[in-house]
């Protein structure tokens, strides 16, 4: 259907489209946090590619319907005022219907409700994604301007959203983000020149929403954080009670008092300990992950510590200068103290914790944070040992996942730039002569996490040019954890004589050292078989390689480039699980992995069914390059993701604070592609559009693969001790030089199919959210099995296929 | 007429719930066949080809649809974990019977149980041993299993609501100590009030996978030895040096 003409002396809404592209994009980002609170992280991937599918069935919806441009603006600011309606509704109900994601494997009948999940959560992202495609259409000789204002309002959103979630608690910024919808409706209105009782009906929905959200049950407007996470179960405890709540970007911190069943946390205690676990607060992370904080009391109350394997360090030597990497509660600064060590570094990235440590908890504590031994650095562990030169006698790495979650599986997804060989590397080049580098892990059955580790430390040692890792390498085991020790230098007969008494006394195994003999393997928690021991030898003998490949589990070392230590599954073991299924096998599922594979399946079949079917037989009518035209914006959906996700995970090594690197890099890519798509629509006019496409593309080209190689070397490494500002605006120029020409091909295409047909604009738009929607999730996928690298060279790539697709 | 129709109701309503009763029997009676051919795969590992007679016959007594909630009864016979309400689960039928016969009650035994749930493992042992005592942490849950274990006239089942961390010391010690609560660790009470001779076992996991099953024993010495079992035959190849 051809579009009338419209009248033409309206003035495009540039500043409400920013506004609900800021909105929008904000939105999404709390969305992930939302659900990374009341459910798990791997949620967050569902948030992704809801957010545009809602994008990708806009598309649709106004393909099919384009008449409704003719009424623009009435259709638009209804659109705005829909998301600001549904924003947070959708939210609330959809954590209602949430499942946990373990019951999927008992029960597939879930998968609906997670389906149910997704269509209410993409109908906020339909109606801003709607708005914003019907300025495009409307104003399609403005294609670029508008794009512009969509992605710099997108960029700003993220920065405003990271800002807002220092502020506000994560339930009440999606609050204040729904009355945003409407602001933009306002500014819509205003731009659109819309008459006074227009005016007036919008200002009214505003102030009607406004009291809903007073007067409504704060059950209703409350969190519901699944009853399988450690908090909900803490507080099914008689009279135990969140005493105080703290939000930052970096998560929600819940501390939980328990007066009459006391909090005591102590995991993996040695079962010959005959001693007290000291009274304790717990601070819960995102609802998991407790951290205690013990009560102050005399030294002894600390002995319980010394029964944790991960106190076997202090055995050995005498250690004077260590530092704990996530120091949290204060658990391993304590255990420092307690064997009278002179100076503690205590690393704590997540400043609310800090606070709370040296501020609500300080008394409580004794001060701990505040000990004349300990010296308190609030900043990421890897950026803070990159900046200093110090070496230590033991650099202790805290255990901060959960044992359910971790059980589970669920953690498969989660990036960790702890456990790669070039951090272990980080930290092992900060050891004092003889110092030791410890790590703790949940003991999984059959070993998982601690043989990872132990084939980590393997390569790195290798790759260090140490002859004999097998000399370096201590590691133990109780009942719940193991701890490896890597040692700046060879394990003495002493050591080992003395590591062997600790363990005999705590009836802890020793499960390697150079030269152990096998009858002292599995000793006190017998296992099967000595899975820890044998699987060590494997490691360290010459037919590794054969062993890594036939192992169940993924126990590949982890690298930057491929971070996914938690990524333990493997294809081949899947029929062997399934069979056992009901015969114990479960846990032995590594569910997170299949929960991205299973998210990827069903966002390609819901974009199959919303998105190209509706479409097919209304772009094959088309008189233009159908394949030419789907290829294009397929391509460039694919390609503008796999970049930037790409090159997040590489200025996260950067920028090292998470937070600051994805503020950073979101904003950028985003702000800098909208000035893109604004010089594309001063420069068309001296240029032709696929000479302008083509000259993106180079660029993008050049850059990228310049990046992915020398990046590190040339940039990366010589400014690692730099100022952060200085880190910043060396990334934001390094960004804004690539994501410039990424943001013209798309507005290109737009402005190009514009002139051919118009009322093909919101099938593109519809064919790139769809191709956004896979992206998202297949970047992860690729990345897991390939590493990020390729993940970027493939979106090169296709960027050169869709320039040369570009006539269409 | 009104008596009539009255008795009608009556006799309907009844055979009804005979017909559910016999159908729950039935499907009973196939999970434990299930549960022994399962046993019979991963014999290997559990290092016997069946479990206790008396376990598994205790197995097929105890209505374990009478003891979930509502709308799990469909459920109930169904070799998989049900959620209970609380954030709290039921374990597998597989496990419990698993996890019951490394326990190794005997008719004279005293068993203590941390974390009453639904109350069914308490079920099955009071089957099985002279007396069970079972705490639970949870106010609701502890409640709805008293009244539910009441209902079904298990009366050797002594139940409490409170901290299990201290055991319950006015009936210790115990031949055997069941720890269904998630705990980061085995509290060091509960290792004191086991008898010589006597067995501990905790399953670890997350609340619907069973990871392991945690055997403690204290000889007659008093030393403890634990062993980790895995209750699946899924061993990967270690042996590679």
């Amino acid at each position: 259907m051809k579009i009338n003409r419209l009248p033409s002396d309206l003035r495009a809404p540039r500043f409400s489209v920013a506004l609900i592209s800021a909105t929008v994009l904000a939105y999404e980002v709390l969305l992930t946090r939302l659900f990374s609170i009341v459910q798990w992280h791997h949620f967050a991937y569902m948030v992704i590619s809801i957010a545009l599918l809602g994008f990708g069935a806009s598309g649709t919806f106004l393909a099919l319907w384009p008449q409704l441009v003719k009424h623009f603006k009435a259709a638009y600011v209804i659109n705005l005022i829909l998301f600001g309606i549904f924003a947070l509704p959708c939210f609330l109900l959809a954590q209602q219907l949430a499942v946990h994601p373990e019951q999927l494997l008992w029960d597939p009948a879930q998968m609906l409700r997670v389906t149910a999940v997704y269509l209410l959560l993409a109908l906020p992202f339909f109606f801003a994604a709607s708005a914003i495609a019907l300025a495009l259409m409307r104003f399609n000789e403005m294609v670029p301007k508008i794009y512009a204002a969509d992605l710099i309002g997108a960029g700003l959103g993220s920065i405003a959203i990271i800002s807002l979630l220092y502020l506000l608690f994560p339930i009440d910024a999606l609050k204040l983000l729904s009355v945003f919808g409407i602001i933009a409706a306002v500014v819509a209105v205003i731009e659109l020149r819309f008459k006074w009782y227009n005016v007036f009906i919008i200002s009214s929905i505003s102030l009607l929403m406004l009291f809903t959200f007073q007067v409504l049950p704060i059950a209703w407007l409350g969190l519901s954080i699944s009853p399988y996470k450690a908090l909900s179960q803490q507080l099914n405890v008689i009279n135990a009670h969140i005493e105080t709540e703290s939000t930052s970007p970096l998560g929600l911190l819940s501390i939980v008092a328990s007066p009459t069943v006391p909090i005591r946390h102590a995991p993996g205690l040695s079962l010959n300990a005959n001693v007290k676990v000291p009274e304790q607060r717990g601070i819960f992370i995102d609802g998991d992950g407790i951290t205690p904080i013990d009560k102050n009391g005399k030294n002894e109350v600390s002995a319980y510590l010394d029964n944790l394997t991960t106190a076997l360090p202090y055995h050995l030597n005498r250690l004077e200068n260590i530092v704990v990497l996530g120091a949290g509660g204060g658990s391993l600064i304590r255990q420092a103290l307690y064997h009278d060590t002179l100076s503690v570094t205590a690393v704590e990235l997540d400043q609310q914790i800090v606070k709370l440590m040296q501020k609500d908890y300080r008394d409580y504590s004794g001060s701990l944070y505040d000990h004349d031994a300990v010296k308190l650095v609030v900043d990421e562990a890897r950026g803070f040992l990159a900046r200093n030169t110090q070496r230590y006698d033991l650099i202790q790495v805290a255990l901060m996942d959960s044992f359910a979650a971790s059980s589970a599986g669920l953690y498969a997804l989660n990036e960790n730039y702890l456990y790669t060989v070039e951090s272990l590397r980080e930290f092992y080049t900060h050891l004092s002569e003889g110092g030791y580098l410890g790590i703790s892990r949940w003991v999984k059955l059959p070993p998982r996490d601690a043989l990872k580790l132990f084939a980590t430390a393997i390569e790195m040692l290798r790759d260090l040019g140490v002859a004999k890792p097998a000399d370096h390498l201590l590691l133990i085991r109780g009942w719940q954890t193991s701890t490896l020790l890597v040692k700046n230098g060879q394990f003495t007969k002493d050591e080992i004589a003395k590591a062997k008494n600790f363990c005999d006394k705590r009836a802890f195994d020793l499960a390697f050292y150079a030269g152990m003999p096998d009858s002292l393997a599995n000793r006190y928690n017998k296992l099967p078989e000595a899975f820890f021991y044998n699987g060590a030898q494997s490691l360290l003998s010459t037919s590794s390689k054969r062993f890594l490949i036939d192992y169940k589990f993924n126990i590949e070392p982890a690298t930057d480039d491929q971070p996914y230590f938690f990524y333990f599954f493997k294809w081949k073991s899947l029929p062997e699980i399934f069979s056992l299924m009901g015969r114990g096998g479960a846990p032995q599922l590594e569910s997170g992995y299949l929960i991205l594979i299973a998210t990827l399946m069903q966002a390609v079949l819901i974009s199959i069914l919303l998105i190209v079917l509706p479409l097919w037989k209304r772009m094959r009518e088309s008189s233009i390059g159908l394949g030419r035209m789907t290829g294009y914006f397929t391509l460039l959906g694919f390609a503008f993701f796999f970049i930037e996700i790409g090159f997040i995970q590489k200025f996260i090594l950067f920028l090292h604070h998470p937070i600051l690197a994805v503020a950073t890099i979101l904003s950028s890519f985003l702000i800098f592609a909208g000035l893109g798509s604004y010089i594309a629509s001063r420069w068309q006019k001296g240029l032709a559009a696929r000479q302008l496409v083509s000259i993106a593309v180079i660029a993008i080209g050049i850059l990228v693969v310049f990046y992915a190689l020398f990046l590190s070397k040339i940039v990366f490494e010589p400014l690692i001790a730099a100022p952060v500002l200085v880190k910043v605006a060396v990334s934001l120029l390094l960004i804004g030089l690539l994501a410039t020409p990424m943001g013209m091909p798309f507005p290109l295409g737009l402005a190009r199919l514009a002139e051919k047909t118009k009322d093909q604009i919101p099938s593109a738009w519809a064919i790139n959210g769809c191709a956004s929607v896979i992206s998202a999730i297949l970047a992860t996928v690729i990345a897991i099995h390939f590493g990020f690298t390729l993940v970027v060279l493939l979106a090169v790539t296709m960027y050169f296929l869709a320039a040369a697709m570009f006539e269409f | 007429m009104l008596k009539i129709i009255c008795i009608v109701l009556f006799l309907v309503y009844s055979s009804i719930g005979i017909t559910a009763e016999s159908d729950y029997t039935k499907q009973r009676k196939e999970l434990i066949n299930i549960i022994e051919g399962d046993v019979r795969a991963t014999s290997l590992y559990l290092k016997k080809q069946a479990l206790d007679r008396r376990v598994m016959q205790a197995m097929n007594t105890v209505p374990r649809h009478a003891l979930v909630p509502a709308k799990q009864r469909k459920n109930a016979y169904l070799n998989r974990p049900l959620p209970i309400g609380f954030g709290q689960t039921i374990s597998q039928p597989y496990i419990v019977a698993i996890m019951t016969d490394l326990l190794n009650p005997q008719p004279d035994h005293k068993v203590l149980e941390i974390g009453t749930g639904s109350g069914y493992q308490a079920a099955i042992l009071s089957r099985l041993v002279k007396e069970v005592y079972t705490i639970e942490i949870i106010e609701s849950l502890g409640k709805r299993a008293k009244k539910d274990l009441d209902q079904l006239g298990y009366y050797n089942i002594k139940t409490k609501i409170g901290d299990g961390y201290y055991g319950w010391k006015q009936h210790a010690p115990f031949d055997g100590i069941v720890v269904t609560a998630a705990a980061s660790h085995v509290p060091p009470p509960l290792i004191k009030q086991l008898k010589p001779g006597g067995h501990m076992i905790i399953p670890v996991g997350s609340n619907f996978l069973t990871q392991q099953l945690l055997l403690i024993s204290k000889n007659q010495e008093g030393a403890v030895t634990t062993e980790q079992i895995l209750p699946v035959r899924f061993v990967p190849l270690t042996g590679g040096h």
